[in-house]
């Protein structure tokens, strides 16, 4: 599998994550599969969510409530929640424990490094269908035409 | 019974794709075994190794969240529709820091500790790692910060303003007779020194206040709870929760204490069960109702003992329930508790998410206490020795308050046998009431009042203020 996003979207992630910084940010990537994804997954927009964990800077959760009113609101749009996007501050793009034992199958996990409140590199990852392990997928940034 | 579960987008490749799947089971817990048993991909993502649900995955019957139910025990009815949603969870890992390393002389101080296997090497260089933070330095700060300091948790703060009086140390044994009216702070790191050298103490030598709260407890692992009153209880139960800590907790009146763990993340808070405070002046404070010495010690060393537990990892805390402890019966109790949902703290829909003004929540400085007029002591010894006969003095204190010391020539009335003694005094007399310091005399001279006596005033600073200026040789408490 793999994910396309357009350069500002990626762009837009990095301003949510410096801005958010030191603490994560967090929200969804709204678009389109192929299907159940064999044929990569789209980001067309973002969903910047509310970070329910307020305790801890170094955690992030999005509710089942907002993820039900977000999900039904996509779908009278004709899309689907492809994957979600979080910021690792101070930290390389690459899944915690955490993030690997709290995955679901099939979504992108797109996360950002904050490097002192400054973007730096982003990767995508999904989780193996057997737990617990995640993948990198190529993530593909499409330019502006 | 025949129900529809949808199946999220990221799980339908373990139902061949199907976006709904139609189960018969009465309960949700049999639909979902149900389903489980249908297709055992989704076992490892839905359920832990002990069969229940992981935490980020959330049913919803119809529109309700089984949580709100009877969880999965909830009954199901023909028709309804059963949803996963799934929490989005994760972040970076936390900054493992290196635990530090024990010298051979912590290792032989700390022996029977590392004999322990719950304890160990690794257990103690937890408690060395560990930073406490200890609300008061009096009746249960003592025990608590002497026993965290013997066990060798590496940084004790404490924060307190008072200084050591003799009235504290039938109980509070971190002080001494040669610390008497020095800062308690200071009395107490020297303690503290003495027994663990070890051991960093941080003072703060301020009223913790709405103000100063989070940026003293942010710094801290654990706080421990060891105040006297109302508004600071609240004040530390509610940074905790915002910030996210463990708030051990403990409280003592006359024979009896409480202790509990209050760790929102994992159980409820003081919130959940008490989510308003008494009326103020109800539950009187050890000051006036007094308490026996060796209470705080008991209730402190099970703070002290939860506040290991929590940092070593080992047995089960106290979150989640309240001990309670009856010194003259000598029998524990132990009480349940539930996290509220409707907590307006750590409940589902929180509606503080900020300090608040704790004197105000708790009703302090909100109504006036009744203010009658006042004689001060050198006036009422004059007026004692010119009238004698026509003036009254009564004793609102209790009887073995009245043994410790009293003021010749007053009649014994304890406050609460007051309005049915009235019949006793005569309705033209001029009387004077007094009680210790100057407060239940005050509530006597309301309720003389309201009986239609007039010519009523109260010992300003009461028997402490005689004793201090009239009766130099008349014992204070």
């Amino acid at each position: 599998m793999s994910l396309r996003l357009p350069g500002t979207l990626l762009a837009e992630i990095g301003r949510h994550g410096s801005a958010a910084y030191p603490a994560e940010c967090c929200g969804a990537l709204v678009g389109r599969s192929g299907g159940n994804g064999a044929g990569g997954k789209e980001a067309v927009r973002l969903w910047p969510a509310v970070n329910r964990r307020t305790d801890d800077p170094h955690r992030y959760l999005i509710a089942p409530d907002d993820l039900r009113r977000l999900e039904r609101e996509v779908r009278a749009e004709g899309l689907e929640i492809v994957g979600y996007y979080h910021s690792h501050p101070d930290h390389p793009a690459v899944p915690s424990a955490y993030d690997t034992a709290h995955a679901w199958p099939w979504y992108s996990y797109l996360i950002v490094r904050i490097e002192q409140g400054q973007p730096r590199e982003a990767a995508s990852y999904t989780l193996d269908p057997d737990r617990p392990l995640m993948h990198s997928e190529p993530l593909e940034v499409l330019s502006e035409v | 019974m025949s129900v529809t579960v949808t199946i999220p987008t990221p799980l339908r490749g373990f139902t061949g794709g199907a976006d709904a799947v139609e189960l018969a089971g009465g309960t949700v817990g049999e639909v979902i075994d149900g389903l489980l048993a249908a297709h055992g991909g989704l076992k490892r993502h839905l359920v832990q190794d002990d069969g229940r649900l992981r935490n980020f995955v959330n049913l919803y019957l119809n529109d309700t969240d089984i949580r709100h139910l009877a969880s999965t025990e909830t009954p199901v009815r023909e028709g309804d529709v059963l949803t996963i949603v799934p929490s989005i969870a994760g972040g970076r890992p936390a900054v493992e820091t290196e635990l530090p390393k024990l010298s051979h002389a912590e290792v032989l101080r700390y022996s029977r500790h590392l004999l322990l296997p719950e304890v160990g090497v690794e257990g103690q260089r937890k408690l060395k790692a560990a930073r406490v933070l200890t609300i008061g330095a009096g009746g249960l700060g003592s025990p608590l910060s002497l026993y965290l300091a013997a066990a060798g948790v590496g940084t004790i703060g404490i924060v307190d303003f008072d200084v050591v009086d003799l009235t504290n140390l039938q109980r509070q044994i971190v002080h001494g007779t040669s610390t008497l009216g020095k800062s308690k702070l200071e009395s107490a790191k020297a303690r503290l020194i003495d027994l663990n050298p070890n051991l960093k103490v941080e003072s703060h030598e301020v009223r913790l206040s709405a103000e100063n709260a989070l940026e003293i407890i942010r710094e801290y692992d654990i706080v421990v709870d060891g105040t006297d009153n109302f508004p600071t209880r609240y004040l530390v139960n509610d940074a905790c929760v915002l910030l996210g800590k463990p708030n051990v907790y403990g409280s003592i009146f006359r024979f009896e204490g409480q202790a509990s763990v209050f760790y929102a993340k994992e159980g409820p808070c003081y919130r959940c069960l008490y989510s308003e405070p008494p009326p103020p002046g109800l539950v009187p404070s050890c000051a006036e109702g007094g308490v026996l010495g060796v209470l705080p010690g008991i209730i402190g060393s099970i703070q002290a003992l939860e506040t290991i537990k929590l940092i070593i990892g080992a047995g089960d805390t106290l979150i989640g329930r309240l001990v309670l402890f009856d010194a003259l019966k000598l029998k524990f109790r132990e009480l349940r508790l539930r996290k509220d949902p409707e907590c307006p703290l750590c409940g589902e829909h929180p509606t503080i998410h900020e300090l608040i003004d704790y004197e105000a929540f708790c009703g302090i400085g909100a109504a006036p206490a009744y203010q009658g007029p006042e004689i001060v002591a050198e006036q009422l010894k004059d007026e004692l020795s010119e009238k004698n006969d026509e003036l009254i003095l009564i004793d609102v204190r209790e009887p073995h308050e009245w043994e410790i010391a009293h003021i010749g020539g007053a009649r014994l009335i304890p406050l609460g046998q007051l309005p049915d003694r009235i019949p006793e005094l005569d309705g033209h007399a001029e009387i004077v009431t007094y009680c210790h310091k100057g407060s239940r005399s005050m509530k006597a001279l309301e309720i003389l009042r309201g009986a239609g006596h007039s010519r009523v005033r109260s010992l300003a600073g009461g028997i402490d203020a005689w004793a201090a200026r009239i009766e130099p040789g008349m014992a204070r408490y």
